[in-house]
């Protein structure tokens, strides 16, 4: 079905399919409720709140794309940016730091809870900001290394910063993070009395009666401009050379695109969505905690990317929808409907097992992806042409020992 | 005549291996340079050292009055260096026209916000680009191949693809390395006329390593010749093809001999 999907989209002018996805995504809150009333299928329609869960993934499958299927650099430690986004959160909108009280732009909270409470607006901003700068610095020591050596450092770091956060209660006295407790409640968004005088907005989505629409309509808009970022990116001069250095680093480099600032903004534009989708995700489950960012966030996030074909944004967006979807409801739906039926097996207890399965059937049997992209698929087929023809850095070094091509 | 790259007593080791011993070596502005010498003389190393790919172990490169020893790949392309590659190393997925695009990436000016809100200073230089890519395209004999894969054109159409997005990075100098290898005559002769006239109508400098000693002999001012990481003649084309270290190198000791 996909394939005919995928098809259709250059026919119908790349546009029309798109359309008619958002405008059914837009409008799903309102019909929801009626179609899970359908028979068979109905129970199987992921809930409002199940729905904003699986739009955050998604909108980080879309940004760890832009560093893995755009740069080609294997990354294995998104889950830092995501831990990163969500700490900013913590900090910049809970009672984290009681020691001071600093409010700005704050809905739906006593303006004298200590703490610092910015708008929640704001600290998506600051927090996409942070863990750009985080990718920044986590990609100039690493970001040398090629292939596999990256991938392996990548690891480190997604390892590093969730044990950071995790032992950071008492940085030199100071408690940043409020260790394995992690810190909760973090406010939730909102537009204040102001704006819902003059326009209608909603004051704040914790204390909605339409909480879950309104969460849901955010992250769908979050994820939109997401993808609209990341398809400018890549029919742009920076896309242009991001695909340049996967292709050949060398020829890229002669060709006078600079290869570590290059790399590194693929890096800071990946961690810059992940950051924002961990900030709003936490302010969505009103909470940051440690143990969300294990390692299996990293390579669940990959999954998707590679499930929906890598380079491809909708792919991205696909496979973040789908194995979202698997993870938040699917699963455990499948599992209580086996059992209704008296098969005693829970799917939700195999989890990373049937994800691992089904990578291994796409690789099988459609190595590219849900939705290829074009010349993703060509270098599947032929390989590409990056031997190296020094080992690390372009500064050179001793390992450049190559004499070969004499 | 002025210099436009000076190489002062450059050296390249490998571990215990010397490449490129002590050479000297200079490109007079204008002029198109032949560089020879048997396989494994320290021809492309020397090249690698030029465009930053391989830092010298000692020496002094200074281009077009900058000094540019070991400074990275990108930055000497900037500086004017353009060059192509021993096996063709075409972004092989990519078109040709977008071959040629990501050559003008370092001429180009369009930043990561300007890209993703598409202000009209960027779409403007990005159809600019486009237009000076097909003009490049048309200018090296590859019209009407804009879209197609550089992997689907044929070889000696891939050559010339490669200078044409060593050009896009507009480059004062232009180093060829062993542009005719596995070309047949008449793509050669084709060739040679071809780097004939990016001396004659765009006044490119060019640095050349070649094998054919028809096409060497044929359009360098001038020859130098590698062996075993020494230079061991320079001169005109005529010059060099008479010095005896020259036969001795191609042809062994006995040669000069009898």
């Amino acid at each position: 079905m996909n394939a005919r999907l995928a098809a259709l989209a250059p026919r119908a002018g790349g546009w029309l399919l798109p359309l008619a996805v958002i405008a059914a995504g837009v409008l799903y809150p309102w019909y929801v409720d009626t179609i899970r009333q359908l028979p068979v299928v109905g129970v199987y329609l992921p809930a409002l709140g199940s729905m904003v869960v699986m739009l955050v993934f998604t909108m980080m499958a879309v940004g760890l794309n832009v560093v893995v299927g755009y740069a080609g650099l294997l990354d294995l430690g998104y889950v830092a940016f995501y831990a990163a986004g969500a700490y900013t959160a913590a900090w910049f909108a809970s009672q984290q730091f009681d020691q001071w009280t600093f409010h700005f732009g704050s809905t739906g909270i006593n303006p004298e809870l200590p703490g610092i409470h910015l708008s929640l607006w704001l600290v998506l901003i600051i927090a996409g900001t942070f863990t750009a700068v985080t990718g920044i610095l986590i990609g100039l020591p690493t970001l040398r290394l090629r292939g596999d050596y990256l991938a392996i450092v990548t690891l480190g770091f997604g390892e590093i910063i969730p044990q950071f956060v995790r032992n950071g209660d008492n940085v030199f006295g100071f408690d940043l993070t409020h260790g394995t407790f992690g810190i909760s409640p973090i406010d939730s968004p909102g537009f204040g009395q102001t704006l819902n005088d003059a326009l209608g907005l909603p004051v704040n989505y914790q204390q909605s009666f339409d909480r879950a629409r309104l969460f849901y309509i955010t992250a769908l808009i979050l994820l939109l401009i997401t993808v609209f970022c990341c398809v400018r990116l890549r029919d742009s001069r920076l896309g242009r050379a991001w695909i340049a250095i996967r292709e050949d680093e060398t020829a890229a480099g002669a060709m006078g695109i600079p290869l570590m600032r290059t790399k590194t903004w693929s890096y800071a534009i990946g961690a810059f969505f992940g950051g924002v989708a961990g900030a709003f995700y936490a302010s969505f489950k009103s909470g940051a905690f440690p143990a969300d960012f294990y390692f299996n966030i990293s390579v669940f996030l990959l999954c998707m990317v590679i499930l929906g074909g890598m380079g491809s944004v909708w792919g991205a967006v696909v496979g973040g929808m789908v194995l979202g979807y698997l993870n938040v409801e699917g699963l455990a739906k499948i599992g209580s409907e086996l059992n209704e039926a008296g098969i005693r097996f829970e799917p939700t207890k195999y989890q990373f097992g049937i994800y691992g399965a089904i990578i291994v059937l796409m690789m099988l049997f459609r190595p590219t992806g849900l939705i290829s992209e074009r010349r993703h698929k060509e270098e599947m087929q032929h390989g590409v042409a990056d031997t190296p023809l020094y080992d690390v850095t372009a500064e050179g070094s001793d390992t450049d020992r190559n004499p070969r091509n004499d | 005549m002025t210099d436009l790259l000076v190489a002062a007593r450059v050296r390249k080791e490998f571990g215990g291996l010397i490449a490129v011993n002590d050479v000297d070596f200079t490109i007079p502005q204008g002029e198109i340079i032949s560089l020879i010498g048997p396989n494994g003389a320290g021809k492309t190393t020397f090249f690698n050292m030029l465009t930053g790919v391989y830092k010298p172990t000692s020496g002094v490169i200074t281009f077009d009055g900058t000094d540019v020893t070991g400074k990275p790949p990108h930055a000497i392309t900037h500086l004017g260096i353009g060059r192509t590659f021993q096996n063709i190393r075409l972004f092989q997925h990519m078109t040709a026209l977008e071959n040629v695009l990501v050559g003008m990436h370092g001429r180009l000016r369009g930043g990561i916000m300007g890209s993703i809100l598409g202000l009209p200073r960027v779409r403007k230089e990005e159809r600019a680009a486009h237009e000076r890519a097909r003009e490049l395209l048309e200018f090296s004999g590859l019209r009407r191949r804009d879209r197609s894969l550089a992997r689907n054109l044929p070889y000696g159409d891939q050559r010339r693809l490669e200078v044409a997005r060593a050009l896009a990075t507009q480059p004062k100098l232009l180093l060829l390395d062993e542009p005719t290898a596995g070309m047949n005559p008449q793509e050669t002769a084709d060739f040679t006329s071809f780097v004939s006239r990016l001396k004659a109508e765009e006044g490119l400098t060019i640095l050349m390593i070649e094998h054919d000693m028809k096409v060497v002999m044929g359009i360098s001012d001038r020859v130098t010749v590698l062996d075993y990481g020494e230079k061991i003649a320079e001169g005109s084309p005529q010059e060099v093809q008479r010095d005896e270290r020259v036969v001795e190198a191609y042809l062994g000791k006995g040669a000069t001999g009898g």
